[in-house]
């Protein structure tokens, strides 16, 4: 580490990092660090977990150990301990493949992440269906109607919830901008609570601080319940644009069909395959699997997103090698089991 | 420390789901357990959440004498009748609570359940159409797919069952698999994003 320039900063703050990262924190606090070094995950690892010796950081401190003090007593206590299982192995050998792909994955995803970093560009192919959100939220805009989007119907530990919820905070920031008048109906309250925040967050961006309470509300708990409010609104308010981004089951076609009839633009996203028939049928523009997740880097522009992009392409293109071998193999007659058996999930 | 604290419990969080899935023993499958309890716990508190929006939404529309406020009125008394009649007497077999949603609750779902029947058929013919190479294949196979499937298919020609079977079986199959696992490695991207705070659409921030 000596030999790299030097670049030495102040510490502003005393830093009490991990036990493993104190030698690293004292290099950094003494200078002895150069530019490439400081940069690296280890030294940002260990600065993230850095507190201050001011009374706040002490009762963080404080607060972390008693937390992980219950928790250690509550595991103890848990049914799921047990004298024999005290003693078995910690690693289930037979998910090794699993493992092994993870990692070549996550190292694909973060070698673009920090290719994109440095400044490396990336292309990604046009998507007309979010192309088309803006073009929606505009004609809803010169109609005077209102915009209705729907973030899924899948609780908030479903990811497409969350993939769905990030494409709100652009549609939100737009029709806050325009003035577009936005219904939200939601089946879950955790859903609802954060697209509530997400909605708030965008309008205050755009200097808007009133948010009607009838733009994100919460409908109901049962999907055809929910359906049936969903019909209610679009057939009343008549809206000039319809968004649908997320996870959906048989109600997707309910809601589609009902917003055709009213003559809105409809876009659709999802990556339950299911649905995507229906959708198709039904909407204008749609986002297959993936292009649903692909949205929100697509919408930022972030190049740490696109990088992300990047690494999960490159991961389809060794699927598809493996495919392609394995299709050759099986039709020449070979049938090696430990092809089929990468892929084994156990 | 706003925009830290989510992403540090998301990575925590995130971490110990992967521990617990490659790993074995007392402490992972408790902690994982404990993380699954906790989850529940939380949402039946976001649960209120729900209760109070929908009471305080339908409730400015009938205090501002809105168009729609009749339905809001009806809205608040089954959602009062439900959940007292609930807490009250109870929702086991034979309780007030269970006669409303097998007697009246249940038939309205079954109804929009059935009320899909004549969407697929709307949309069907919506999108059934030959305007261009691609949508005739499609309108082809989609024929001979549901002729395929119902008893009369097999006296139309006898081998239309198996055409069907190979259509849903071979090429079918095969796209829903390639659009399954594209999604997936979606899921997986996002999540990994999510995990490192790359990803903070979720916390509000766009």
């Amino acid at each position: 580490m000596s030999g790299f320039s030097l670049s030495k900063t102040k510490a502003r703050r005393r830093v009490v990092g991990t036990r493993g990262c104190a030698p690293l924190h004292s290099a950094y606090q003494n200078g002895d660090l150069g530019e490439r070094t400081k940069g690296s995950f280890l030294v940002r690892a260990s600065k993230a977990f850095q507190v201050s010796r001011s009374r706040r950081g002490l009762l963080f401190r404080a607060s972390l150990g008693i937390w992980s003090a219950l928790l250690t007593r509550q595991l103890l206590d848990s049914p799921a301990l047990t004298a024999a299982d005290q003693y078995a192995g910690v690693f289930r050998v037979e998910r090794v493949n699993a493992l092994v792909l993870s990692v070549i994955f996550a190292a694909a995803v973060l070698w673009y992440i920090a290719q994109a970093r440095r400044g490396a560009k990336f292309y990604i192919r046009p998507i007309p269906g979010l192309s088309a959100v803006d073009e929606a939220v505009g004609r809803a805009t010169e109609m005077g109607r209102p915009v209705v989007f729907i973030p899924g119907t899948g609780d908030l530990d479903e990811i497409q919830t969350i993939a769905g919820l990030s494409i709100l905070g652009r549609v939100a920031r737009v029709t806050a901008r325009y003035a577009t008048p936005l219904r939200v109906p939601v089946l879950y309250p955790l859903p609802m609570a954060a697209a509530q925040e997400m909605v708030r967050e965008a309008y205050l961006d755009e200097g808007v601080e009133h948010l009607d309470p009838e733009t994100v509300q919460y409908v109901a708990g049962e999907s055809f319940s929910y359906s049936a409010r969903v019909g209610g609104i679009m057939l009343r308010e008549r809206p000039a644009a319809a968004i649908y981004m997320g996870q959906f089951t048989a109600e997707s076609l309910l809601i589609a069909e009902v917003g055709q009839s009213t003559g809105a633009i409809q876009i659709a996203g999802t990556a339950s395959p299911d649905q995507l028939p229906f959708f198709i049928a039904a909407c204008d523009y749609t986002l297959i699997g993936e292009e649903l997740y692909a949205a929100s880097a697509y919408l930022s522009g972030d190049p740490k997103m696109l990088g992300s992009l990047k690494g999960q392409d490159l991961m389809k293109i060794l699927i598809a090698v493996v495919v392609v071998a394995g299709t050759i193999t099986v039709s020449m007659g070979w049938s090696p089991e430990w092809l089929a058996s990468i892929f084994e999930a156990k | 420390m706003k925009t830290r604290l989510p992403v540090f419990v998301a990575f925590i969080s995130g971490a110990l789901m992967i521990i617990a899935f490659f790993g074995r023993g007392t402490v992972v499958d408790a902690v994982s357990e404990e993380a699954l309890t906790w989850q529940t716990i939380v949402g039946g508190f976001a649960l209120l959440l729900g209760a109070v929006s929908i009471v305080r939404v339908h409730w400015q529309k009938i205090s501002t004498r809105h168009t729609d406020r009749y339905y809001s009125v009806g809205l608040l008394i089954c959602f009062a009748v439900m959940a007292g009649s609930g807490v009250l007497f109870g929702i086991g077999g034979g309780t007030l609570f269970d006669h409303l949603f097998q007697r009246i609750q249940a038939p309205m779902m079954s109804t929009m359940f059935s009320v899909l029947a004549f969407f697929i058929a709307s949309a069907a013919y919506r999108a059934f159409r030959a305007r261009s190479v691609s949508s005739a294949i499609l309108l082809l196979a989609a024929i001979v797919v549901m002729l395929g499937r119902i008893p009369m298919g097999q006296y139309v020609y006898h081998g239309l069952p198996a055409w069907a079977d190979w259509i849903m079986t071979v090429p079918s199959m095969a796209v829903q698999r390639g659009i399954l696992i594209g999604a997936a490695l979606g899921a997986a991207s996002m999540s990994l994003r999510i995990m490192l705070g790359i990803e903070r659409t979720y916390l509000g921030r766009g």
